[in-house]
């Protein structure tokens, strides 16, 4: 048995920061029974810390394979599926091949280069594998992949960005990107999906040693996209590579974010946010592999769900293998309710397998609005709906800021704002505070 | 000699409050009594957990305490009636013992937006930067703290020093000022005396200490001390009262107090 904690075993620990966060522990989790010893779903507020556990034994290893049939077809009993509503991700497991592409519009600075390599390239060889059926089928029905280069010492003096734009249409849209970042370059590559699609996209980032590579992923769909994804770091030594996810739109959404380290040394940020509305479903499962010394995870995922059937998921795996000496890890999801009716599931989980490590803790939260924050803004003179968007949109900012990008951080809180404003009844609401 | 501008009166009569639901409902303010007008300094002093902080909360508004009887009152207006902003707008202020931390809202956009609501328009920008910023200054806050988030992160005496920059900016009629000089230190404990005293001399505002130590008073003068003890004030008088009760502390008080409740329960 490794040391293996999810957000259930022990409220005990919690950092005196937890008080500072968001939430009043214990209210409004929309959480049915657990499906699994351990699942931490909806946990009021958990934290776990860990400082020189003493590892026992290692989990299974993860089953990954370029062929589908590997994974076999998921019935959604599965553990990576058990969270995802198959009838609405069914057109993309069903994996039918197609021509559609999403309509791409590039901005690409001085010293990146946009290229394509076929499947026999080596190039889509040397990529870390898929990790489920939908993966994998992606990574064969892309038949190659668009590849993003930038030169080695590269300090681009914009981001490097790609439009991607659904078309609409039942067929599903194939994709495969390489992010190839050279040594001591640094980049930030912003994805930006919007319009209607059907797409599942692999994206693999390879960030050479010392580059400094940010990736932003913008889900921002219209309504009824269905969107699946595999996203891939693997980063060099003494590299640092951030991700920033940010999934507003589309009716389903389920992103897979991997990472694995080549060398020691390296660090990576996995910023999350996301907001769901009405029956939309957004689901984000992390996984980062510690297997060499020296190296460092961060993880902050936030989400808001408004409005009847919204429904979030987060996974969020951590492993430190008996190698991975010296890792330092921490990874933090919080969720915000704010109407009844919706459910956000949340599962932390570390598994170490070494003692010599510098540190490793989770934390989960889900709950309301946090009454004491609306009324210190209220004791101000501010009325509780301006307190109530205050608050929210701090939650997000939070995150958002860590895009770097001022014209795209505009745009999101803009987009986060009004659909805060479109939010039903939000006047109608209890306020306790009013 | 003061300027009052505006005279404000606040009124507190025969307050009882409780906290909890249904079987664990305890009271916690039994009958306080209590008036606060502009230009007086009261100071209201009482042992730990005799109810100080639960009545500036009820003064306040929080959800967590339940009015069960008596009345408060702001130049006549019924402070109970009115929201928990309302009650802002209409003129009160309260420096919390316990500030909150607001993860993500700036300092300078909580203030603006507060000077915004209390004022019915949003502040001229160009004198608004400046009167935050000399503010600051006076209370020795680093301006970096403008493009902090509220509270997160603050030291114990930077919250308070932030409370008593939100006082000074708002400008209420009425500030209750709980346990602000708990967890300052001897300098912070002046600047921040100072920031009050300035408010004081300036006219109008009415304020109500309450502390748990006469520390502080050796910096702001009060008009009226009030004992509080088990959920009322028990003895009222001068500044000289704080300096009795520096001198032989809340013993005798709690003890009758103790006698009183016993001699409640027998007759019961
Ligand atoms: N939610 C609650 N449930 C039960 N008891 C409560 C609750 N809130 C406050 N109390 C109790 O009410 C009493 C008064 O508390 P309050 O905070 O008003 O005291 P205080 O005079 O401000 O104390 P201190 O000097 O320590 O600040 C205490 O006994 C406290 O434990
Ligand atoms: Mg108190």
């Amino acid at each position: 048995m490794s040391d293996q904690i999810t957000g259930t075993t022990d409220l005990t620990t919690q950092p005196s920061t937890l008080a500072a966060e968001l939430f009043a522990p214990g209210v409004g989790a929309q959480a049915g029974p657990p499906t699994t010893p351990a699942d931490s779903t909806a946990v009021p507020a958990g934290a776990h810390s860990h400082g020189g556990p003493a590892p026992t034994g290692s989990p299974a290893e993860r089953l990954t394979s370029t062929d589908p049939d590997v994974f076999g077809v998921p019935t959604g009993r599965e553990e990576t599926w058990r969270f995802t509503p198959m009838k609405r991700i069914r057109p993309l497991l069903d994996g039918a091949a197609s021509d559609a592409r999403l309509t791409w519009t590039t901005d690409l600075p001085e010293g990146v280069e946009l290229t394509r390599v076929e499947a026999d390239d080596p190039l889509i060889k040397g990529l870390p594998e898929p990790v489920d059926r939908l993966a994998a089928l992606t990574r064969q029905r892309a038949n190659g992949a668009d590849v993003v280069r930038v030169a080695k010492e590269a300090q681009l003096d914009r981001p490097v960005t790609l439009a991607l734009t659904g078309t609409g249409g039942d067929d599903v849209v194939w994709g495969q990107l390489v992010v190839e970042v050279g040594a001591f370059a640094k980049a930030t590559v912003v994805l930006d999906h919007t319009g209607p699609a059907k797409y599942s996209g692999g994206v693999t980032v390879i960030a050479g040693d010392g580059a400094q590579v940010t990736l932003v992923s913008v889900q921002d769909w219209a309504p009824g996209a269905v969107h699946g994804g595999q996203y891939d770091a693997v980063v060099g030594r003494d590299a640092t590579f951030k991700q920033v996810v940010v999934t507003l739109g589309g009716d389903l959404v389920r992103l897979v974010s991997n990472v694995q380290y080549s060398g020691p040394g390296g660090r990576a940020d996995l910023f999350g946010v996301y907001f769901s509305d009405e029956t939309q479903h957004q689901e984000h499962r992390l996984w980062v592999d510690h297997a060499v010394p020296n190296c460092t995870s961060n993880v902050l995922y936030k989400g808001a769900l408004q409005g009847e059937g919204a429904r979030t998921v987060w996974i969020g795996d951590v492993r430190i293998r008996p190698t991975a000496t010296g890792t330092e890890t921490y990874e933090l999801n919080r969720n915000l309710v704010l109407t009844d009716g919706a459910r956000a599931d949340s599962v932390p989980n570390l598994e170490i397998e070494t003692g010599e490590i510098v540190g490793a803790g989770h934390a989960s939260a889900t709950g309301r609005f946090d009454d004491e924050q609306l009324f210190y803004l209220c004791s101000r003179g501010i009325d509780a709906e301006t307190a109530r968007r205050l608050v929210v949109r701090g939650f997000f900012a939070d995150v958002v800021q860590h895009i770097g990008v001022d014209a795209l951080q505009d745009r999101l809180m803009g987009t986060i704002e009004a659909r805060l404003g479109a939010l039903p009844g939000l006047d109608d609401q209890p306020v306790e505070v009013a | 000699m003061r300027e009052r501008e505006e005279v404000s009166v606040l009124e507190i009569r025969d307050l009882h409050v409780t906290v909890g639901e249904g079987d664990d409902t305890k009271e916690i303010l039994r009958g306080v009594d209590l008036t606060v007008r502009s230009g007086e300094t009261h100071a209201i002093m009482g042992p730990n957990g005799s109810g100080k902080s639960t009545l500036a909360y009820s003064i306040a508004g929080h959800p967590k305490y339940t009015v069960t009887g008596g009345t408060v009152t702001l130049d006549g207006e019924d402070v109970l009636a009115m929201t928990v902003d309302e009650r802002a707008r209409a003129g009160l202020f309260l420096a919390m013992q316990y500030p909150v931390e607001v993860p993500g809202v700036s300092v300078s956009n909580f203030l603006r937006t507060a000077a915004t609501a209390i004022k019915g328009e949003a502040p001229k920008l160009r004198t608004w930067v400046k009167d935050v910023k000399s503010e600051m200054d006076l209370l020795e806050m680093d301006p970096a703290f403008a493009e902090r988030n509220v509270n997160e992160g603050f030291s114990g005496g930077e919250k308070k020093r932030h409370e008593i920059l939100q006082m000074r900016l708002l400008k209420p009629a009425i500030a209750i000022l709980d346990e602000t000089d708990s967890g300052l230190d001897v300098d912070a404990l002046r600047i921040v005396s100072e920031g009050v005293n300035r408010t004081r001399e300036e006219g109008e505002i009415g304020v109500l200490l309450i502390t748990h130590y006469t520390r502080i008073l050796r910096y702001i003068k009060p008009d009226f001390v009030h004992v509080f003890v088990a959920g009322k004030v028990v003895e009222e008088g001068g500044a000289e009262l704080a300096d009795k009760l520096e001198n032989e502390g809340y013993a005798a008080y709690v003890k009758d107090s103790n006698e009183a409740a016993a001699a409640e329960v027998a007759r019961a």
